[in-house]
């Protein structure tokens, strides 16, 4: 636990003065001097690498204690190794002289001193150095070594693999594929650690070779693989356990597809005698035939085929049964990677995995196992002429439904669906319908997924799914509130203290209410866009508003909306988009009550009403109806502020007839009428003191708008002009009711005036207020007629003579 | 294979002020990224130092968010753990994985494994393509064994005056990054090894 003790101790590591310093430098190397391990050296090894960690700068070390620290890299006793590796690991790259001494003194590569050797790597050419020794130790090694000294040498080549794979040459690979089978397939079957048959009388006669068993206690009848288990190992065993921890990763970085030449020449290999390859290498015998790389895929063929028997058998630790899990994971994807690279091997695997697919389908607790499956499904599937439907229902069907509380799929499933996206929008496009599924992991746990749905977002946004999707989007929280109660209901009913939660868990178990809850769990699209009573679901889970699941979820929407409202611009036809922007306007009063959220919401929609409405001016004249409608609602103006500015701006803006030809007189007039009802009311006198006041902004939008309407049908500029200079009068007088600050006051007032003036001369205010659109979407800068620097080019080429 | 494991502080503590961790522990695995990138190459080694620490410490930030998220979201209480509840405190714990993009701060997308013990959290960084399920079983065994053998239910600063146990602990269950597929015997033997070296 960290004390205030323990911040006290970085705290001086961080600032110990220069002479102390120096003067625990000569302590410790006198220390190491000294013949014996005593615990201070020990004691001070480890305060000296704390010393060191500590600070974000590099400290120098004496060159002597450096010299002392690297002779302990091949001490006898581990502890000095490791220390001495770990404080040489925070000092700057090693010397060439240092790397030298290391050469000659260290021997054979210990462990420590590779992850030495692998951090301070300054070039590839370092790391390709590492890796040359470590493979001629693996060459050339004496059978007397104690049995450990090999064991980290797979796992630092792993490591220079991630890295940096061009370090092995073509014959380090073919070196490692043959030892790598020797291990996987030709490990000892005899349990190694001098292991004794366990009877009482212990004697010469009685150390007979005890052969590997299974988990479930049987003796093993097959080559040894990590599922075996004895009372000790031989070192072989070990390598069989290391050579297959890192089978995949070997495989993906050279066994890849895109691997040049030699799998060109598989490939035609294949081709020519597809069946004829296949059906020799079923036989082990003939399999020697083959050269390494294909003896090594083989190799993982059968080792991944056994895993997957084993994985069959009753472990009798839970543990065990844990790691039967992950080895039929692993099996999977390497047979997926092993059949990717040779097309033929599908027809050998597919029985297997369609048979695991089969037994494992109908236990939730293998979910994880059944997501690699699907990979393979997805890549090989249609070369198999399978049918998949039953893997993607349980994939998006049930999964979503049944483990949307674990972390774990959630980032799995995630990243399959992210990873195949385009696989799934070629092969499988009726995924998309399964969004209110993939929506439920966004519901549970919104931070974790958030930056998956980023990605996963836009692909959803489909012409068919568009609008409920956006439904469902705003109805996020709700589907939070509601998965947890869920949850909560299958627990025991015991009333919690406080009794937190009991209405809304009383009312999702009301018979009556059932069908809300359960449209909000549905699991497919197409069955309505949303429901009627959807306010009184929201009174119902009124009290879920100040729930942390809820209000976590409720933070994401406003960015997922953008993201949504940015790709549906891109997809819908003017008609689904109209339809949209009467959902926005719908909506805009529907919605969980959880403080800051409606207004984010209403925000978002104002943005892309605008956009929306700048990209198809047209759409606001057909629905100039609903828009007018929202617009005649004074009670808007303080409820929806943002919203409204908005819509009375788009109205102002686009309701004319060079946006639209639709767009008639009687129109233009009636859309006046409403919004001038609407200023009137908001800015009359007989509004009690104390009310809230409207926006000063809605004030002068309103205004803008009539005077815009006006310059198109003048009939309309006597009214408009009466009302600015009936404004200009009465607030002449003072203060007035519906504006409280003096400064809003003014603005207001100029802004009247500025159009007022702007209305004496209506073919002025006309082109100002109403411009056409070659001058709203000006190309001056194309027009080489009015572009002021082409024209000075082409004045300036004229006037000097070149 | 595992990038990076550390260990750090988690959920308000008396000592640092809100929102800030300490990292108790890290361990990078394999080379520096900044050295086999083309982008990095002028840098010298004490910047290429200090961006690793800079790496380790984002992650800890972004482990320590998601605990205190998830924390928040599951509305349980924190239960006072005494030394000799390790076991209770594993099974207590929260657990997650967080997705780091390409270049946030890793050159390449990583997944970060976490677990999150009363006020500690352990994190293991790994490669998207490793298997997960193993990973998530590794880092559970490495936390019992680093709480079992460091006291870390205890009050004391013993993680950061040991911290080459748990490179001695790491050498054996997660040696240079690796996830071994260890059965229960291949796990004992191993973990004689570590319960031999931490006796000590």
């Amino acid at each position: 636990m960290y004390s205030h003790g323990s911040e006290s101790l970085i705290k001086q590591a961080r600032e110990i003065q220069e002479p102390e310093l120096q003067k625990f430098y000569s302590r410790l190397v006198k220390l190491l001097q000294g013949k014996e391990l005593s615990h201070e050296t020990v004691d001070s090894l480890q305060r000296l690498h704390l010393i060191l960690s500590a600070t974000k700068y590099t400290r120098r070390l004496p060159s002597e204690l450096r010299t002392r620290l690297l002779s302990l890299l091949s001490s006898p006793v581990e502890q000095l190794q490791v220390l001495s590796s770990a404080v040489l690991r925070e000092m700057p790259p090693l010397s060439a002289e240092e790397l030298n001494y290391i050469q000659e003194n260290v021997g054979q590569l210990n462990s420590q001193t590779a992850a030495l050797l692998l951090s301070k790597a300054g070039t590839r050419a370092d790391l390709s150095s590492v890796c040359a020794q470590l493979l001629r130790g693996l060459d050339n090694r004496p059978s007397e070594a104690p049995a450990h000294s090999l064991m980290h040498t797979l796992p630092v080549l792993n490591t220079i693999l991630t890295h940096s794979p061009e370090c092995l040459t073509e014959d380090h690979i073919t070196l490692l594929s043959k030892r790598l089978v020797d291990w996987l397939r030709y490990a000892s079957i005899i349990q190694g650690g001098g292991a004794s048959s366990g009877r009482f009388f212990t004697g010469p006669r009685s150390r007979q070779p005890v052969p590997i068993a299974e988990l479930d206690g049987t003796v093993s009848g097959d080559f040894f693989t990590v599922l075996c288990v004895g009372q000790g190992f031989t070192e072989d065993q070990w390598m069989n356990v290391y050579s297959f921890s890192m089978l995949h990763h070997w495989l993906l970085t050279y066994h890849s597809v895109s691997n040049g030449n030699s799998t060109i020449e598989t490939d035609d290999r294949s081709e020519v005698d597809g069946s004829v390859v296949s059906m020799v290498s079923a036989t082990s015998s003939s399999s020697r035939l083959l050269p390494p790389k294909e003896r090594l895929r083989e190799k993982a063929f059968q080792y991944c085929q056994r895993l997957i028997e084993q994985s069959d058998r009753k472990a009798q630790k839970k543990t065990d049964t844990e790691l039967q899990k992950a080895c039929l994971v692993e099996a999977v994807c390497i047979l997926d990677c092993v059949c990717v690279e040779d097309a033929s091997l599908v027809f050998r695997t597919f029985p297997f995995i369609k048979a695991l697919f089969g037994r494992l389908s109908a236990d939730l607790s293998f979910s994880r196992v059944l997501l690699p499956i699907a990979q393979f499904y997805l890549n090989h599937g249609e070369m198999a002429a399978v049918d998949c439907e039953s893997v993607w229902k349980l994939v998006f069907g049930q999964f979503p439904a049944e483990l949307f509380s674990d972390p774990f799929l959630a980032h799995e499933l995630l990243r399959f669906l992210r990873l195949n996206l385009e696989k799934f929008q070629l092969g499988v496009p009726q995924y998309t319908h399964f969004f209110p599924n993939l929506l439920k992991f966004l519901a549970w746990d919104s931070p974790a997924v958030v930056d998956d749905f980023v990605d996963l977002l836009p692909s959803l946004v489909t012409p068919a799914t568009a609008v409920e999707l956006l439904h469902t989007l705003l109805d996020l929280p709700c589907l939070s509130a509601t998965l947890i109660l869920q949850l909560r209901s299958t627990c025991l009913p015991i009333s919690e203290p406080g009794g937190r939660g009991l209405l809304s868990l009383d009312a999702f178990r009301n018979p009556s209410f059932r069908g809300l809850f359960l449209f909000m769990l549905r699991g497919e699209a197409g069955s309505g866009d949303t429901i009627d009573r959807l306010s009184t679901l929201h009174d119902l889970l009124a009290e879920a508003a100040d729930w942390p699941r809820v209000v976590q979820c409720a933070q994401t929407i406003p960015v997922l909306l953008h993201i949504y409202f940015n790709t549906v611009v891109t997809v819908a036809d003017e008609k689904l988009l109209a339809h949209l922007i009467l959902v926005m306007l719908e909506r805009s009063s529907i919605l969980l009550n959880i403080p800051t959220y409606i207004k984010e919401i209403h925000r978002v929609f104002s943005c892309h009403l605008l956009r929306m409405c700048k990209l198809h001016p047209s759409l606001v004249v057909d629905q100039s109806h609903e828009l007018l409608e929202f617009a005649g609602i004074p009670g808007n103006v303080y409820s929806k502020e943002e919203l409204y500015t908005h819509v009375v701006w788009v109205l102002g803006e686009y309701l004319s007839v060079s946006c639209d030809s639709r767009c008639s007189v009687s129109l233009i007039t009636s859309c006046f009428e409403t919004l001038e009802a609407v200023l009137f009311e908001i800015t009359s006198s007989g509004t009690p003191p104390g009310t809230v006041c409207p926006a000063p902004r809605v004030i002068t939008t309103l205004m803008s708008a009539l005077a815009k309407l006006a310059s198109r049908s003048h009939d309309l500029i006597p009214r408009v002009s009466l009302f600015l200079s009936k404004l200009r009068t009465v607030t002449r007088g003072g203060s007035v009711a519906w504006c409280s600050d003096e400064e809003d006051l003014v603005a207001i007032v100029t802004r009247g005036e500025e159009l007022w003036s702007l209305l004496k001369a209506p073919s002025v205010a006309q082109s100002v207020l109403t411009p056409s659109p070659h001058i709203t979407t000006p190309q001056w800068h194309r027009d080489t007629n009015v572009a002021m620097p082409l024209q000075l080019r082409a004045l300036t080429s004229l006037t000097h003579p070149q | 294979m595992v990038r990076c494991f550390l260990i750090h502080t988690v959920c308000p503590i008396s000592a640092l002020s809100a929102g800030e961790c300490r990292v108790l522990y890290s361990r990078v695995f394999g080379p520096d990224e900044a050295v086999l990138s083309e982008e990095l190459q002028e840098l010298n080694p004490e910047e290429r130092r200090l961006l690793q620490k800079e790496k380790v410490a984002v992650v800890a930030r972004q482990v320590h968010s998601a605990v205190t998220l998830s924390r928040e979201a599951s509305g349980r209480q924190l239960v006072e753990m005494v030394p000799g509840e390790e076991v209770l405190a594993l099974q207590d714990a929260n657990s997650g994985v967080v997705r780091l993009r390409a270049g946030d701060p890793f050159n390449e997308e990583m997944s970060v494994l976490w677990l999150g013990v009363h006020s500690l959290g352990f994190a293991m960084v790994c490669e998207p393509h490793e298997n997960l399920l193993l990973a998530e079983g590794t880092l559970r065994n490495l936390s019992r064994h680093c709480l079992e053998h460091l006291h870390m239910l205890g009050p004391g600063s013993e993680v950061l005056l040991k911290s080459s146990r748990i490179d001695v602990l790491l050498s054996r269950l997660l040696p240079h990054g690796q996830l071994l597929f260890l059965n229960h015997r291949f796990a004992q033997s191993l973990e004689k090894e570590v319960a031999a070296y931490m006796a000590k």
